[in-house]
């Protein structure tokens, strides 16, 4: 890969190589996976570049053991990748919840493809939102970045090592058949000008390091398995110790902390990009592939004269509830382009409180939507 | 306990009494491992030891290392994941009987055919001990379960057979009667460069005994005694005797390249190659 570069530095990736060049720049030096489509070629440039930095990869018997050597290698001290596509996306699920109760950071790439079971393995969909949410069992936080264009798959896997560092909890990155398939500009910064965050490290001796005791933030310090803090990790309910609890309140502070580690820090982790949305009356929400063709819809009834606008959801997990519900109250409809039976627009329905109208545009038949027919659905609802 | 100041170095105080039943072979296996483990003057540091689900499971919750509780039958990929990342470390798993073979039947597989230097310790009570007393693939055919209310049809593993032919390259049997065995056995499994594997034939007097009228722990005991053999023994028995009777002793000890140095090489491969 990478073989065509020129001075500036800008090559032209497919977007699952452009994921695992994201990764690696991210300081990712482990990953584990088993072959799925359309998520192969990720495992397959992790495999040819991890080696000649010292990295280790590792083609895992299934999708299960793969997510549990990504949390093992993690925990041993790696920034750690793992990349699937639906089916395997269900397969990871039980050590998914692992890693958020013991709040080991990772990063799980989903290529969607459509579903259920083996659906359409080489066709697109965003089949997974829901999943991405609420795959793994029990109340739990998540957060999940949706990328449009190959250069965003490239700043987005960064943010989800960063996130998942900062915030020490996994970070799904929900691409689609069509941009992990496809083939676009990156520009490569210098590694000097991006932000690369790691997990903060215990600044007291072992003796009194309690590895479950968040720091003001809401984030407990993480030490690495080896570096002489030697703990207990478990998938029960623990304490800061990180032993077994039973005491109610206990179980209660514990689950309110692990779930407002990140309602408490939005701000930094809700991603989105407004275009036309000053003077507006329709505003398409548009998340993934989707929201490319969203783009070029708005630009097209904006030289007709309709005053529509878009709002990129980058991150989708958490939902960013209070800029839904503000635009809500000042525009009069929001349309939700979306290839699924309508997932997100529950959510857009949700948070915009009845403020304006809500109407959904999908398409299951493993087909993009193209920029003309939201023209036509934005054309049929106005009128 | 007459050895209490090697245990005690190791133990974490505060997670006693512990959990276990009057009567359980567990006991017996994480006192010689820790005797074992101490014997080795391993960097304390550097060891790790991750299990999965079952009674057999909490025994990471009691010693003072790193340790990791993981999901039913996933405790050797997590191991995997932990080893490769920083083949320093000392990585020791230990499982029971359904957690290894029946949920996480390919992932020991898979770990012995690899041969990364992980140690797998299996505490075999032959029953889902925790969930009370359902049947496991290392039930003997006959036997009584809460789910084999008329006897188990299923056949049984041979699980030392079954690593040895997957590829580990340290095997071997013991029981919970044989404390002095054992250590020894655990010693060669920690020291061995390459996946390593000890099955421990344990007593679990509250669910498998209840069910299967051994419902003392000596009663099971005894019949651990009875239906257990070295290779020695048997050797000279008939066909007949063998039957439903298994061997103590070591069934593999080779040595082969491991894992991670394995892909230390491809590290340099790929190094030499560099990076464009």
């Amino acid at each position: 890969m990478n073989k065509k570069s020129n001075k500036k530095n800008t090559k032209l990736l497919q977007g699952n190589e452009a994921c695992a060049e994201g990764a690696i720049l991210a300081g990712a030096r482990f990953f584990a996976g088993y072959p799925i489509t359309p998520s192969s070629e990720i495992a397959e440039t992790m495999a040819h570049e991890l080696p000649k930095l010292g990295g280790k990869f590792l083609q895992m018997e299934d999708e299960i053991a793969s997510m549990a050597a990504v949390i093992g290698a993690s925990l041993a001290g790696h920034k750690s990748l793992t990349a699937t596509s639906g089916p395997g996306m269900c397969l990871k699920q039980e050590n998914l919840g692992f890693a958020i109760i013991n709040e080991i950071p990772c990063v799980v790439v989903n290529a969607q493809r459509g579903g259920p079971s083996t659906g359409l393995p080489t066709k697109p969909s965003q089949g997974d939102m829901m999943q991405a949410r609420w795959g793994t069992h029990g109340d739990h936080p998540i957060i999940a970045l949706a990328p449009s264009t190959v250069n965003e798959i490239f700043t987005l896997t960064i943010k989800a090592f960063n996130y998942s560092e900062k915030y020490r909890i996994p970070v799904i990155l929900l691409l689609d058949e069509v941009i992990a398939h496809m083939r676009e500009k990156v520009e490569i910064p210098d590694i000097n000008d991006v932000e690369i965050i790691n997990r903060k490290k215990p600044t007291v001796s072992s003796k009194e390091y309690l590895p479950f005791k968040p720091d003001e933030d809401g984030v407990p310090p993480m030490a690495n398995f080896g570096e002489g803090y030697p703990y207990h990790v478990t998938g029960l309910v623990h304490s800061e110790k990180g032993l077994p609890i039973s005491d109610a309140k206990e179980i209660d502070h514990f689950l309110r902390r692990l779930n407002n580690k990140i309602q408490d820090n939005l701000e930094d982790i809700l991603l989105y990009e407004e275009y036309f949305l000053d003077d507006v009356e329709i505003v398409l929400v548009a998340y993934g592939s989707v929201a490319r063709a969203a783009e070029r819809s708005v630009k097209i009834a904006r030289e007709k004269g309709i005053k529509v606008g878009l709002l990129k959801l980058l991150t989708v997990w958490p939902f960013p509830e209070a800029k839904i519900s503000q635009l809500a109250k000042e525009v009069e409809l929001m349309i939700v382009p979306e290839m699924n039976l309508g997932q997100m627009v529950l959510e857009v329905e949700r948070c915009a409180h009845g403020k304006c109208r809500v109407i959904p545009y999908n398409r299951v038949d493993g087909e993009l939507i193209n920029p003309m027919e939201i023209l036509v659905k934005i054309q049929e609802e106005k009128n | 306990m007459k050895n209490g100041h090697v245990i005690d170095k190791y133990i974490r105080e505060e997670m006693f009494p512990n959990i276990w039943c009057p009567g359980c072979g567990n006991g017996v296996v994480l006192g010689g491992l820790i005797r074992a483990i101490d014997s080795l003057n391993w960097d304390r540091e550097k060891i790790v030891m991750v299990s999965g689900i079952g009674c057999s499971s909490r025994i990471t919750g009691y010693v003072d290392f790193c340790t990791m509780n993981t999901t039913h039958g996933r405790a050797l990929p997590f191991a995997t994941g932990i080893k490769m990342a920083n083949p320093d470390l000392k990585v020791i798993v230990v499982m029971g009987d359904g957690d290894c073979s029946a949920i996480g039947g390919n992932h020991f597989i898979h770990a012995c055919r690899r041969n990364i230097d992980i140690t797998a310790i299996i505490i075999n009570n032959m029953i889902y001990g925790m969930t009370g007393g359902q049947y496991s693939p290392l039930t003997p055919t006959g036997n009584f379960g809460s789910t084999a209310p008329y006897g188990n049809i299923d056949q049984t593993f041979d699980l030392s057979k079954l690593a040895t032919a997957a590829g580990a390259s340290y095997v071997a049997r013991s029981t919970v009667l044989q404390a002095r065995q054992s250590i020894s056995l655990f010693k060669k499994a920690l020291s061995k460069k390459g996946f390593s594997v000890v099955e421990m034939i344990s007593a679990c007097p509250v669910s498998y005994g209840k069910m299967n009228k051994k419902k003392s722990p000596i009663e099971l005991f005894k019949w651990i005694q009875e239906t257990t053999v070295s290779k020695m023994r048997w050797e000279k028995l008939s066909e007949q005797e063998k039957e439903g009777k298994m061997i103590i002793g070591e069934f593999a000890d080779e040595n082969r390249v491991e894992y991670t140095e394995r892909y230390q090489q491809i590290m340099e491969k790929a190094q030499e190659v560099g990076r464009p």
